[in-house]
């Protein structure tokens, strides 16, 4: 309780004063309040050694400042109970005599190491599995909902779309084309060390062309779109939940798979390949531009044997797997964002979780791609 | 030694955006008062006036354009860091939306500010915290739920309690009984009220609420047109003849509960 506005300085003192013909007193005074106890640790160990003493005498007349957290540590040094010869205040004595009534809740005793570790093994299993029908029941929705627009072309979320494409590809131009130009001249460069070997210095147009059209293009393209749009969408549908805006769209008949879903699912399907192309393309102008300054093959040598080299159909399999990473990417930061609860852990734990898996499905789809296309469009 | 005053606020002006391009807009305009120890103050004006920003100054949360707060004594202009620190602690804030950690349960959210001064004595921490749960009207049960199963008068409590875990002596609450019904307004007022009973601390309030005006508040600050209008006990801000005042006590619904309080307490 402060009963008075303290100063700043008015440290509690403690002392022990010895009465001629009786026992001694220990006498308090200044503020007591539980952050000047804390800066005075020792204070706490003199109480608790002289609570002990049961033939001592108490004043705690001279205290100016009383709060309750001191109230309590004292009233634990004493065992639970005001000591017979006791002096103090009159304001002070409805402190001790809150705690002197307070009843202490039993606290649950916390689960065993093996139950939590059991339950922790459950949880995850379920989950995976839980997650896994998720997808799978956005997918089936999606399905639905593209069915509905055929019928019903006027309701296309055409604006949503829209502002999808030009969020997740019209600003993603700069960064795709900057680490797309710097994989290929790395890329150039690494093997033209190794082809100068053997003297098969040509050869760098099969490699950097089949390699960045079919594989890298779209991979870098689609690792980019997901740690940068899919990590957006998540926690864009997370910050609605949490501000109610789902909710209201619930409220007004608004479904959240077509307004919220497919118009992020539409634009990246639209948008991926295309960023596809245009991250493979400035691979390609890094890696001629590396290959002509370490192997001296010109840029006109470089585009007339494109063509010869990289067989059409591998234009088509990048582009065609960049669609399913888009989907894929949209789907599953979609998917968590929907799981974000309104608390600022789960937003940070689900956003990380979106990346980490469009990730890794993204590079699961493409080995799934790889086997699916192993004989087509090889030279 | 003790500080004459709780609160001065000396001419302060406040401005927002920039001046030189001439997009500024004046929030507060030469802002006087004093708040003596123990007060309740009540701050009311139309939504837009800078009730929050003024809370916002006081807390240290903003700096006014000119002219100083001056809080327990102490100038915010001049305080050092550590100063500053310290003031802080000497305040507890109760923020519109309760603003509890959603990651951390009701019992942790309360214990938070104790765990930072850093007291390790977990006994200690939970018989201070059921204290505060009991004070506040939660039960036992409450502690262990997460911020999020919490309904908006519950958040409120709980926000209350942690504001109140130190026991400062300045409590600073914005719009405390905004989005509750009435009977937990009504509970949340003589809850506050038995609390500065037993704490007397003093306490700054931004409310709408006519009730709480006329119950609890012991002085009342009018902000309008920038200005702060009046400034005193309900009585002289009734007294008050500016054209805010007339429209906010004197309308339809201010009249029926003034009324109603004639009537039932003479």
């Amino acid at each position: 309780m402060t009963d008075k506005q303290s100063s700043p300085d008015n440290p509690p003192l403690f002392e022990i004063l010895a009465q001629q013909g009786g026992p001694s007193c220990v006498k308090l005074s200044g503020d007591w309040n539980i952050r000047s106890l804390v800066k005075s640790p020792d204070l706490r160990g003199k109480i608790s050694k002289n609570a002990k003493l049961k033939t001592l005498q108490w004043d705690l007349r001279s205290i100016d400042v009383l709060d309750s957290a001191s109230a309590l540590i004292l009233w634990q040094a004493w065992g639970g109970q005001v000591p017979t010869a006791l002096q103090l205040k009159p304001e002070h004595q409805r402190l001790f005599d809150l705690w002197q009534a307070q009843v202490l809740p039993v606290v649950e005793p916390p689960a065993s190491h093996f139950s939590l570790f059991f339950s922790y093994t459950q949880q995850l299993l379920l989950g995976f599995w839980g997650q896994l029908l998720n997808v799978v029941g956005l997918l089936g929705q999606l399905l639905l909902d593209l069915a509905y627009l055929l019928v019903h072309p006027r309701e296309i979320p055409r604006a949503e779309i829209s502002i999808t494409i030009y969020d997740a590809g019209v600003r993603a131009l700069g960064i795709t084309a900057l680490v797309g130009f710097l994989i290929g001249i790395v890329l150039s460069y690494l093997s033209a060390l190794q082809l100068k070997t053997f003297g098969a210095e040509i050869y760098i147009i099969d490699i950097l062309g089949l390699s960045i059209i079919r594989e890298l293009g779209p991979l870098l393209a689609a690792i980019l779109v997901a740690g940068r749009s899919g990590s957006a969408m998540t926690a864009q549908l997370g910050i609605m939940r949490v501000t109610e805006e789902l909710d209201a769209l619930s409220a007004m008949g608004i479904s959240h798979s077509l307004r919220l879903i497919l118009p992020k699912v539409a634009a990246l399907v639209i948008v991926m390949p295309l960023l596809s192309a245009w991250t493979s393309a400035a691979a390609l102008i890094g890696g001629m531009f590396s290959a002509q300054n370490t192997l001296d093959i010109s840029y006109q040598q470089f585009f007339l044997k494109i063509p010869d080299v990289v067989p059409l159909v591998n234009v088509f399999i990048g582009l065609g797997k960049s669609a399913v990473f888009g989907l894929m990417i949209a789907l599953i930061a979609c998917h968590f964002g929907f799981r974000i609860k309104p608390n600022t852990e789960s937003l940070g734990n689900e956003t990380t979780n979106s990346v980490v898996a469009a990730i890794t499905v993204v590079i699961m789809v493409d080995a799934v791609f790889a086997i699916l296309f192993m004989g087509v469009g090889m030279p | 030694m003790t500080v004459p005053y709780a609160i001065q606020i000396e001419h302060v002006w406040t401005e927002f955006g920039d001046t030189a391009s001439g997009t500024s807009k004046v929030v507060h305009q030469d802002i006087n008062l004093c708040l003596e120890h123990g007060e309740i103050l009540g701050v009311v004006g139309a939504s837009g006036c800078g009730k929050t920003t003024l809370l916002r100054e006081i807390i240290g949360l903003q700096t006014p354009s000119r002219g100083e707060v001056i809080v327990m004594g102490q100038s915010l202009k001049q305080a050092n860091a550590d100063h500053g620190q310290r003031l802080r602690h000497d305040c507890g804030v109760l923020f519109q939306k309760g603003a509890l950690f959603s990651v951390l349960n009701v019992f942790d959210n309360i214990a938070f500010p104790l765990r930072e001064l850093g007291i390790k004595d977990e006994a200690l921490i939970e018989r201070i915290v059921f204290m505060k749960l009991s004070m506040v009207g939660l039960s036992d049960h409450d502690a262990w739920l997460k911020p999020a199963d919490l309904s908006g008068g519950m958040i409120k409590r709980v926000a209350l309690a942690r504001s109140m875990v130190m026991e400062p002596g300045l409590l600073l609450l914005d719009e405390p009984t905004s989005g509750l019904d009435p009977i937990s307004s009504e509970d949340f007022v003589s809850l506050l009220s038995e609390l500065h009973k037993a704490l007397n601390f003093t306490v700054v309030m931004v409310t709408h609420d006519l009730d709480i005006l006329r119950d609890l508040c012991t002085k009342v600050a009018v902000l309008a047109d920038n200005q702060l209008v009046a400034f005193g006990t309900l009585a002289e801000v009734l007294d008050g003849k500016h054209p805010f005042i007339e429209k906010f006590f004197y309308n339809k619904r201010a009249r029926r509960v003034f009324q109603y309080q004639e009537a039932t307490h003479g």
